[in-house]
């Protein structure tokens, strides 16, 4: 194949060149760097809790009233719903992972320790806790109904058992023997660390320490809380409609509120990460149709470029070259223009993704997404110019003899 | 002459109809991506009290212990009751508000209505002339009823509709959380965008229902919520808020002056140096005080994700003009041999140039205007999302004129530069090659 003759072609097309480039090259950019937010996000999307999410329902739920005392009102309402048919377990806490917000502290060996500690998510619960959930603990022991204490609003909250996971444990005790050792989660309150989950997340979706959780047998006297229940297979249905009626006709003095009042897991999650998903999904839209409008762009210009060009065509056909010759020269037109392209366009696609690393922390660009969208943009160019190339080919001997 | 020209657009357009389509599609796409992005950052990164944000201030103190501290660590981005208190009393500003977020059950005295929950701000009296919030009925109350800690209370019109009517309630009795308070004013709709008074409910947050003095809520127990940060021996423990050593307050001031604010900003760094001398402050003093919109940029208040969706429509739309400048110009070059049969027959460069103007200008205002249908349903998909700020992006008058101006000032541009190369083709040396 003979480049000098298309460079020396291309030349006279110079502004038409150097905008198929430019496009190709801005495509390359953006398409590169989209395609990584798209994949970043599905990877946060795809996140585990460390829960078994399948048959779970949460439930917010709001005292109406102030009575001084709303500990007998959860323990009656937890009892309501454990007895109704369908319910596995249940449990009332204050948080439970993708609820977008919670409690959190930090947690230190030495009482009297001046630093900040470990920073833990905290979860309150009871011996019910690990079943609804359905996280595995994989050392040490459950919490025991005797266990569980009850702290008032103005306290900070503090149990002498503690279940911590995996995470956390090795951070706090980095030689691996946390089990039945004593942290401080608040001051002047020693907690005895009796088990161990194997993977449990904080209720936020950003967060430094995703995995550092602790569970405290706690019941917290106060008008809000959330109830976790477990339903046995597929009864998550009629739990879902049955739960919020047994309350109600247990205690008709509380708000549920209308949205997401009520919500299985995959409902929670859904909400969780709805903003990641949005994203994703406009990302590759975008994606798409810059594609496509760069594929007829190349399109169009290769069309216009073999009309106008019919007549040398037929000279060239004339002289002896193949159909083949004049559709390759065509394919290979495309290629080094794209080519060019791509080369500007992976300097850019760095480029950009080191602006964004600087102006929205996100993670640098990673190699392979530049290499797929180089082989991606030369590919859409040689498929987008074959149809034009092809037509070319087409174009009789005779039209030499022609004028226009 | 113009519609001579327009004619000739028209046909040559209809010549190759599938090229005249994917130029409109691309520039209605781009403007479309474009005008929908960037109505929504516009309306997010609004200025919520325009033309007073600039006198109006929040200033930050540190009074933590040294535990952690670390030359140049962020401020606190709350004050505590003490400090708020002594800045408020100071009186030292044009115009000085301390408040805090809640939520109370609300009803009215008539026993057969539920009560429901609604936000509610504990505030002082400049909250409302400081704000420049609009009154229906009645007014804000005064300094002299903070310090009396009065049973009153100012709703929003949408509780008052709820629970009046929408009648004149001021002087009638709003219960919350079961204590009585005299309604002394009902405000119109008020929602600034940003919910810039405390970003803690939410940056988009709509406005509160229910407003009640700042010391008539804490004598009333009134259900407090919003951030609280605590250090050494602090602690949420509600009954003892006034002393804890925790920021969960925000204070604002209004300066009308720039001298006023570099006066309130010595007086600040006076105070903490005073209270660091007291024993009270442990770190060396350490004040900032920022404009609001420059608050607004400290906390980042615009998601991030909203500015790389712009910056996103941005490049497509780039990608869609330099699309349709490469098509326009193939189209007008492959057109020289009728270019230069009319620049023989006696037309000016000029006219040849207005003419193919005018052919790139007509794609401009179909696509500009596919493209502004394109925003609108844009639009419409953005406020199916349930985002706090989703039903807040509307197309106003302003981005609709910029839309406009720009679909066809981006088509005229890309005009140009090809019509200006098909005009300059030699007519002789065109004319002799066929």
């Amino acid at each position: 194949m003979q480049i000098q003759p298309i460079l020396s072609a291309l030349r006279r097309h110079k502004a038409g060149t150097i905008l198929i480039a430019l496009q190709i090259a801005l495509t390359l950019a953006i398409v590169c760097n989209a395609l990584f937010i798209v994949h970043e996000r599905i990877d946060r999307i795809n996140r585990t809790t460390g829960m078994d999410e399948t048959n779970v329902v949460a439930i917010q739920n709001r005292y109406v009233g102030s009575p001084e005392n709303f500990v007998p009102l959860m323990k009656s309402d937890v009892q309501t719903l454990r007895s109704l048919p369908g319910v596995e377990d249940a449990y009332v806490t204050n948080a439970f992972p993708l609820r977008q917000g919670g409690w959190s502290t930090g947690a230190q060996t030495d009482p009297d320790s001046k630093k900040e500690g470990v920073h833990t998510a905290l979860y309150f619960g009871d011996e019910h806790t690990l079943k609804t959930l359905g996280v595995r603990l994989i050392a040490g022991r459950n919490f025991s109904p005797s266990e569980v204490v009850t702290v008032q609003p103005q306290q900070s909250p503090g149990a002498p058992q503690v279940i911590i996971t995996k995470v956390l444990a090795d951070k706090i005790f980095p030689d691996g023997n946390a089990l039945g050792k004593v942290i401080y989660l608040a001051k002047g309150k020693p907690s005895t660390i009796i088990g161990i989950v194997e993977k449990l997340t904080v209720p936020w979706i950003e967060w430094d320490t995703m995995d550092n959780v602790t569970i405290m047998p706690v019941l917290f006297n106060s008008g809000y809380q959330h109830f976790l229940i477990r339903t046995k297979p597929g009864q998550q249905d009629a739990v879902f409609k049955d739960a919020p009626k047994a309350l109600y006709a247990a205690n008709r003095m509380r708000v549920l509120p209308e949205k997401y009042g009520v919500r299985t897991f995959e409902m929670v999650r859904a909400r969780a990460y709805q903003a990641d998903r949005g994203m994703a999904i406009l990302m590759s839209v975008v994606c798409g149709v810059l594609l496509a409008i760069t594929a007829a762009g190349i399109v169009g210009l290769s069309s216009f470029w073999v009309g106008q060009r019919r007549k040398q065509i037929g000279v060239r056909r004339a002289l002896g070259a193949r159909r083949s010759d004049i559709l390759s020269y065509f394919m290979t037109e495309n290629f080094l223009i794209a080519l060019v392209g791509v080369i500007v366009g992976v300097i850019l696609a760095v480029g950009l993704s080191q602006w964004m690393f600087t102006h929205f922390e996100m993670k640098r660009l990673s190699l392979t997404y530049v290499g797929i969208g180089v082989v991606a943009l030369l590919a859409l160019g040689q498929a987008a110019v074959f149809a034009p190339a092809l037509r070319a080919s087409r174009v009789s001997p005779v039209e030499a003899t022609r004028s226009v | 002459m113009f519609g001579y020209y327009m004619e000739l657009a028209l046909r040559s357009l209809k010549r190759s109809r599938a090229l005249t389509a994917l130029m409109i599609l691309a520039i209605a796409l781009g403007i479309g991506a474009c005008m929908t992005t960037l109505t929504v950052l516009h309306v997010l990164s609004g200025d919520p009290l325009p033309g007073r944000s600039a006198t109006v201030f929040y200033p930050q103190l540190d009074p933590r212990d040294m535990t952690d501290y670390e030359p140049g660590t962020d401020l606190p981005d709350q004050i505590t009751w003490v400090d708020g208190m002594n800045l408020l009393r100071s009186h030292r500003a044009d115009r000085q508000a301390l408040m805090v977020g809640g939520q109370v059950a609300t009803q009215t005295t008539d026993e057969h209505t539920d009560p429901f929950f609604t936000q509610a701000r504990y505030t002082t009296a400049d909250f409302f002339p400081m704000f420049d919030t609009p009154f229906r009925y009645g007014q804000g109350w005064s300094s002299a009823e903070d310090d009396a800690r009065s049973r009153v209370a100012v709703i929003s019109s949408e509780l008052n509709d709820r629970l009046f009517n929408g009648q004149d309630s001021t002087g009638r009795t709003v219960r919350a959380d079961g204590n009585d308070l005299r309604v002394i004013g009902v405000l119109k709709h008020w929602r600034p965008v940003p919910h810039f008074f405390d970003l803690n409910m939410g940056n988009y947050s709509g406005s509160e229902d229910i407003y009640v003095p700042l010391g008539t809520a804490r004598d009333l127990h009134l259900a407090r919520m919003g951030g609280i940060s605590c250090w050494g021996k602090g602690s949420g423990e509600e009954s003892k808020m006034e002393t804890a050593q925790c920021t969960w307050l925000q204070f604002w001031v209004q300066l009308d002056s720039p001298a006023k604010a570099s006066a309130y900003l010595d007086f600040l760094t006076h105070y903490a140096q005073e209270q660091k001398a007291a024993g009270r402050f442990e770190r060396p003093a350490n004040v900032r005080m920022l404009d609001l919109m420059g608050w607004m940029n400290d906390q980042k208040v615009v998601p991030g994700d909203v500015r790389l969706q712009a910056w996103l429509a941005l490049g497509f739309f780039a990608v869609c003009l330099i699309n349709t400048i490469g098509l326009m110009l193939a189209k007008f070059m492959r057109r020289s041999g009728e270019l230069s049969v009319r620049r023989a027959l006696g037309a000016s460069r000029g006219s040849v140039f207005m003419q193919l103007l005018m052919e790139a200008g007509m794609v401009g205002v179909v696509g500009g205007l596919a493209g502004l249908f394109l925003a609108w349903f844009g639009l419409w998909l953005v406020r199916l999302q349930p985002a706090m700020y989703a039903q807040l992006a509307h197309l106003d008058v302003p981005m609709l004129c910029l839309t406009i101006a720009l679909a066809i000032g981006a088509t005229l541009l890309a005009g140009v530069l090809p019509a200006w190369r098909a005009c300059h083709v030699a007519p002789a040396l065109q004319l002799k090659s066929q």
